[in-house]
Formats: C-alpha cells, structure tokens, sequence
C-alpha cells in the first residue's frame, strides 16, 4: 500500500491556493478569518489540513467552492488546473462544483435531504452534470454505491437517510461527492460525526477511492489521530495562517513548529500516558494501589452502586418504550474515577441520567451514598446535593439568560445554603477555582469561549462540594489544546476536593489521561470492566480490543501497522 | 463544528442592553412613542380633558371646542380621550387575562407533556376553529352587554394563541441541557417552568402580546360598534363610530376621528410588534 505521492513534486497540484485571504464583515469593520495562505494538493495525494476551531481552515477550503457566507471577501488566488476560480463567474462556479471539485460534510444527517432516498439524490447529482436518462443514472447510482461499499446497495439506494446507520450515511455522501469523478474531493470533518470503528472504515474507504479514482483529497480535521491515519501530507492552520506544512512522517515525527509541537502534545496519546505531561502518571500511579478492582468490595466506601440497572425511555401515550440499558452493575469507591466507555448508543449518557436521576430504572438499584430505590422530597434534594453533572455541550448546558454568576449560584439558591454577600463571595472563589476571574460574575455565556463555558459548567458541579460528579463527554465539544487544559482542571479539582467520578466518553484516550478503572460498554450491556491497565493493555474481550484498535493514535507509523495487521484479517 | 464560522468577536464588544437597541429602531421608538402618548393620555383622561363627557356643554352638532360636539352637544374631544380610555384598558386587561392563562396552560402543556399537552393543544385546537369574532358576539349576547363581559370574553378567546406559542416553544427549550441542569440541581418543576424555562421563551411572548393587543382594540371596537359592549354614556372607539354613522352626511368628522384613532392605535400595535420581534428574533441578535 505505498502511495503514488511519494515525493512527486514533478507533478503538478492540481489545486492550488495561493495568497488567499478572506475577511468577514463584522460590525461594520473587515475581520480577517485567512490571511495569505497557501499550499496545494495533487492528483491522487491526501492532505490534511489541521487545525482548532478558528483557526481559518474550514474558511479556506470553502473559499474554494465559493460557498462563503455573504458578508465575506477574497482575495489572492485559487487555482484549479489552470483556471483562476477567484474570477470565475457563477456559471463557470456551477460547473465546478460536483463536477471537478466535490464535498462531504460533517453530518451526513443534516447534509442530506431527508424527504428524497438516497438513490434519488444520487440519481439528481449525476443528472446535474451529466446528460444521461435516469434508469442509467440509477444504474450508476447502484455502481457507486457498491464502490463505497455500501451493504446491499439495490436496497439501500431506496432508503431514505434516517434508514440509514451514520456511516451508512457518510458512505451515501461520498457516493454522492464521487458521482461527478471529481478532481479533487473535499472533506470536511468526514469522521468526527462517527464512531471510532466506523471512522475506521470510513478512513478505510477513502484512502481506497484515493487510489481507485485518482482523485486528490482534501481532509479538514481536528483529529491527529485522522490526520496520522489518511494523510500523505500535512498543513497545519492557525488563526488564519499556515504555520508548517510537512510531509506526515515528518510533521509527527519532528514538527518545526512550536504550535505544531504543542498540539501534538495535547493529543491525548492512547497507550502513551506514561511519557506525557507530568503529574497524570503520579496521580494515577498513587490512585492505582487503593482502587482494587472486583475485590469484596460492598463495603460502606462505595460512592455509586449499579445492581442490574435496567433503564428505558419511554414510548410515545401508550407505546412501548425503548430499551437502552440491559442490567448493567458497576460500583465507584470513594475518591475513584471510573471511565464509562462506548460508543452512540451504547446507553453510557443513559446511565449517567439515571445516576443523577433524570431517569427512574426499569428494575435494579441505583444508589448513591445509600441513596436509592423511590425517594421522598427530602431524600431528592439530598441526592442533588450529593451528585453533580457536568454536561457535554457547554453552549446549551447554561441557561443563555442568566449569568454565569446566577447559574454558579443557583445550587446555593435552591438549597438555601448561602446568600447575599457570601454567597457574592463563593461565586468568586468557584470562578478562581476554576481559572476564570471572579470579576467575570456579570458575563453571560454567549459572551464566553466553549473552554471557558466548560469552566463555568464544573465550577457549578462543584459548588455544593458533592460526593459524585457526573462528566458525560465533558471534553467533546472543545479543541484539543482547550481539552487538555479543562482535564488538567478536572484532575486538579477531583484531588483536593476528593470527589469520585463517572466519566463518560467516546474517546478511550481520554479516558486514559485520568480514570482509575474502565468500564466499556457495547449496546446497553457491560462488555468489560476492570483497572486502567488491564483493559487497555490487556484487554479480555474481543469488543474492546476493536475498540482499541480502531481509535487512531497521532502516529503515522504505528497507523500503517495497525492498518496492514487490519487489511490481513478484515479483507475477506 | 468546522464549518465557516468566522472567528469570535472579542468578549470585550458585548452587545449593546435591549433598551438602547429597542431605542435604535424606528419602528420601535416612533410606533411605541405612539402607544406612550395614548396610554398617558387615556391614563390621565379625567384630569387633561376640558370638559366631563357626559355634559352637554354647547349646541349639538356645532364647531365649538376643538373637535365640535356630538349630537347630545357633548365635546367630542373629551369624550374621544375617554373612548380612548376605555377601549385600551378594556384591551389590556383581556390580554392580561389571556397572556396569564395561556403562558401557564402552555408551560405545564410543554413542561409535563402527556395527557396535559394532549388536553391544551386540543382544547386550544377547538376553540381557534371558531371565528373569534364570531364567538365573541355570540358569547358577550348570552353573557349580556357588558364591559367586565367583553374583557373575560375577549381575554378567554386568546388564551389559545398564547398557550400554543408557549407549548412549542417549551418543547424546545425543554430539552436543552440547562434544563436538565436544573433538575439534576434539584430544582423542583415550578421553579423550573417559572426562573429557568420562561425567561428563555419570554420574546415570541413579549411580540404575542403587543400583536394582542392590536387584535383586542378590534374586537373591542367591534362589540361595542355592535352595541354589546361600552354601555352609554360611557364612550369607547367603537360606540363613538356607531353614534358617528347616523350623523355621516352632516358631520362625517364625529365618525372620522375615532376611527382615525383605532387605525393609529392598531397600526402602531403592528408595527412595534413585527419591530420586537426582529429585536428579539435569536437569529439576528446572534450576530
């Protein structure tokens, strides 16, 4: 599998940027958002272009298309073969689009048109540019179905997308993207609306196309893992400049840059914690010894204890409900954090709702700090003083109308444990704890960054001081430098307020940068629990060693030997 | 999301308070400083106006005073400040009913769901199925002519369009995380629905209210002109056009300036509601 790329620069790129730039209009002044970047991509080469939120790398790949908001402008050049698309006229744009240049989105759900089948506006995309009947253009529909490796393509061509799973989904895009044989295909963030395995497939799938359709790719992506994973080479974006550009062995292996070096770091590396950042591997190594995983222990220092909790949602006036946890039992001792691991669906935010009790069990017990089976009112605010959530989305998990010193008071408030001037004062305190200035009380939450607003989240958590915290994806929303820094807070707080934990996430290698124990969890029922090491070093069962081995690491050399070792046994 | 966001304005350039943009806008300032002046003057009729509106004070029909007199010789402008008076009030205080009504009939709709939602939203169903004007006749000829009548009938016929507003916007607040956030806080339905639910939903109320009212004012206008609501003497916009059409060939004036008025009044309603609501409207103060 040795790419074509290698060192070619005898080949032309294909597309090329050069000195783009593009202003917003905002407020009556020009924002830059792409200041005078340039790089190219050639036939059949996989770029990726990395970056955090911001930094201009979207911008820039749109600014190809010619898809940018209204309140934008763009200067410098943007060659396509060897026309100029900066001047090219709408026309001249329409035929660009699709035909030479094509994109996948994020989110197949909302890029595709619920109302029409897949098929259909496979079917309506090659119509668009080609002039053929529409019993051919369905053949072809079909053809490329089965070239993006869609599971009964006649079927499925006649599903509409919410028949469809979200890789079956991103598969219809890209069959969609590829009906017009693009010169170059862009991709926005392919994968990041995936889980890990399908994402494995999904990357999987366009390295192959690469190689089939002689197309080049365009990859814009957070994920260093993504990044280590599919690309040739690699450009690295920030705040609307390129900062390095490097061929992806190199970029991993020696970055030039000090940014690129910092966000690699940032990367939470599965299997590398021990040479990461300091303190993780201390406290973790001092964490290890008291946790002693499946031992007696139904002592009375356990904080949480699941006994074959059954939990559904339920169905609409009288229909039956849906089941998303089938008899799961875990316990958290005191001061532990335990890592809840699955993937969408796997019931993990399902279990985290019932802890907290947004959610009563079907049947089994949940109980917390011997708070369980059916409360009084007094025995709820007990247990809402004793467990805290942090939410995964910062941006909805504030009350937009309140401000960020209301929403940290209102714990106090509804348990009328302060108010006036103290309360004013603890407010401060919680805001410092979290390291944000206690002056920024007034702001409200659209005024704050989605870091800063994950802040604002835990210190409310920790207000009333509780016993258990509850962090469903708490990272997932943000960059990977903002990431490291809010797990940096996390770890920080959990040792001097000695709270226990249940964090849930997607990501394993988060997962690993603080949990004592993981448990991993597959369709509602547990798939394995056990210390840290053990399930990631030597896990017991199949499932979680796919899961493991699916999720990229930032390392392209370690990606080619998992891939080969996958080819060996996936290609049947 | 990596899609074309431009990057996020400074944390220093907070937006400008409600009030000063509000102030900013024209339809805003001009049609509201319409309302504030008919509000004041209906609030202090009885003081400003020169003379009581049930003396006769000069010959009927003449040009004495600043806007004649009517036909009993009554001032036509005194008597047009009370009409004024009483047609607002009558609309304010039935859209007080129906705002009170329905927010609350919508939030337990929206916040409970279940069989509640199902009666709301169906209750209010059957009740907009009927022309409001309609119903409002009907309804006011049964409970007899009478003011405090017009208000509960008037005020109960809008309940619905409050109630539905407010169920459909609950349902989308409702799922938001900081809704969750409360109750895994503690907070107990009421103070949810109430501190963390209705703040969020208060702008596509707020422009309900003001639209309302100018369909209030109407409907008042309209019994009244009917005869079932403001009882003479006592004037209101509507009795005023009604006594004003007898007299259409001599002095078109008694019926032209107070349906001049009821034009102004529910014009500027209009206006600073659709003003409000792009005020308020989450899309454009995103930006």
């Amino acid at each position: 599998m040795t790419a074509l790329h290698d060192d070619a620069p005898d080949v032309a790129p294909v597309l090329g940027l050069d000195g783009l730039s593009v202003d917003f209009r905002l407020g009556g002044e020009w924002v830059p958002a792409v200041k005078g970047v340039s790089f190219g991509v050639r036939p059949g080469e996989i770029l990726a272009v990395v970056g955090e939120s911001g930094s201009g790398k979207s911008v820039s790949t749109m600014a190809v298309l010619g898809l940018l908001p209204p309140n934008t402008r763009r200067s410098g050049g943007i060659r396509l073969a060897e026309r100029d698309l900066l001047r090219a006229t709408v026309a001249e744009m329409l035929a660009v689009r699709g035909r030479e240049v094509a994109m996948i989105f994020q989110e197949p759900m909302t890029a595709l048109n619920p109302v029409y089948t897949v098929g259909e506006q496979i079917v309506e995309a090659i119509r668009c540019h080609q002039r053929v009947t529409k019993a051919a253009a369905r053949k072809r529909a079909v053809e490329l179905l089965t070239l993006v490796n869609m599971p009964e393509p006649e079927v499925r061509a006649d599903s509409y997308p919410h028949q469809l799973s979200g890789g079956q989904r991103q598969r219809a895009m890209i069959a969609m993207a590829i009906s017009g044989d693009p010169k170059v295909l862009i991709a926005d963030e392919p994968t990041t609306a995936l889980d890990v395995t399908v994402q494995a497939e999904i990357l999987d799938l366009l390295r192959d196309l690469r190689h089939r359709l002689g197309s080049a790719i365009v990859v814009i992506t957070h994920d260093m893992g993504v990044v280590a994973d599919l690309a040739d080479r690699v450009v690295v974006m920030r705040e609307g400049e390129v900062v390095e550009e490097a061929d992806v062995h190199t970029l991993f292996a020696s970055p030039r840059h000090d940014y690129t070096r910092r966000l690699l770091d940032a990367v939470p590396h599965l299997g590398r914690t021990r040479t990461g950042a300091g303190r993780r591997p201390e406290r973790a190594a001092a964490r290890d010894s008291p946790a002693d995983p499946g031992g007696g222990a139904a002592d009375r220092d356990t904080t949480l204890v699941l006994d074959d909790v059954v939990l559904e949602y339920p169905g609409r006036l009288g229909r039956r409900g849906y089941r998303a946890v089938h008899g799961v039992s875990l316990d958290i001792e005191r001061g532990e954090i335990l890592g809840l691991v699955g993937e969408s669906g796997s019931g993990k935010s399902t279990i985290g709702r019932a802890v907290v009790g947004l959610l009563r069990p079907v049947s089994g017990s949940i109980g917390v700090c011997g708070l369980g089976g059916r409360l009084n009112r007094a025995q709820r605010l007990r247990l809402s003083r004793t467990v805290a959530m942090v939410f995964q989305d910062p941006a909805s998990s504030l009350n937009p109308r309140a401000s960020i010193g209301d929403s940290i008071a209102e714990p106090f408030r509804l348990h009328r444990v302060l108010s006036g001037a103290p309360l004013t004062t603890r407010v401060g305190e919680l805001l410092e704890s979290v390291e944000l200035p206690a002056s920024w009380r007034d702001r409200y939450p659209h005024e704050l960054s989605g870091g800063q607003r994950q802040r604002v989240g835990i210190a409310r958590a920790i207000a009333l001081e509780p016993e258990l915290l509850i962090a469903d994806e708490p990272t997932s929303a943000l960059d990977v430098s903002v990431q490291a820094r809010v797990l940096d807070l996390f770890l920080d707080l959990q040792q001097r307020l000695g709270f226990s934990a249940l964090f849930i996430s997607h990501d394993l290698a988060v997962v690993e940068t603080l949990a004592d124990r993981i448990a991993v969890l597959r369709d509602g029922r547990l798939v394995e629990l056990g210390k840290r090491e053990q399930v990631l070093h030597a896990p017991k069962e199949d499932y979680t060693r796919d899961l493991i081995a699916a999720a990229p690491v930032p390392d392209p050399v370690e990606q080619r030997r998992r891939r080969t070792a996958r080819a060996g046994t996936d290609e049947v | 999301m990596a899609t074309a966001v431009p990057p996020a304005a400074p944390p220093e350039s907070r937006r400008a308070p409600a009030w000063r943009r509000a102030l900013r806008n024209p339809r805003i300032s001009i049609a509201g400083g319409l309302l504030l002046v008919a509000a004041l003057a209906a609030a202090l009729a009885p003081v400003i106006t020169p003379f009581d509106y049930r003396d006769q004070v000069a010959l009927p029909l003449t040009g004495s005073g600043l806007l004649g007199t009517d036909d009993f010789g009554r001032d036509v402008l005194s008597r047009l400040v009370m009409g004024m008076r009483t047609s607002l009030v009558v609309a304010a205080a039935a859209v007080v009913i129906a705002a009170v009504l329905g927010v609350l009939a919508g939030l337990v709709a929206g916040y409970l769901g279940g069989w509640t939602a199902v009666a709301v939203t169906r209750g209010a169903d059957i009740l907009l199925s009927f022309p409001a004007v309609v119903l409002a006749i009907a309804a006011v000829a049964i409970l007899g002519p009478e003011l405090r009548n017009v208000v509960i009938v008037i005020g109960v016929l809008y309940v619905p369009r409050f109630a539905r507003i407010v169920y459909v916007q609950v349902l989308t607040v409702r799922s938001a995380e900081y809704v969750d956030a409360a109750r895994v806080m503690g907070a107990g339905p009421m103070r949810i629905m109430l501190r963390t639910v209705l703040p969020n939903i208060a702008a596509p109320i707020i422009v309900q209210t003001s639209l309302s009212l100018s369909f209030a004012v109407q409907v008042e206008a309209g019994l009244s002109f009917l005869g079932l609501g403001a009882q003479p003497p006592l004037p209101s916009l509507g009795t005023m056009v009604a006594a004003g059409r007898d007299f259409l060939e001599v002095q078109p004036s008694l019926l032209i300036h107070p349906a001049v008025v009821i034009i102004a009044i529910v014009l500027a309603l209009n206006v600073l509601g659709d003003g409000l609501r792009d005020l308020l409207d989450p899309r454009r103060a995103a930006r």
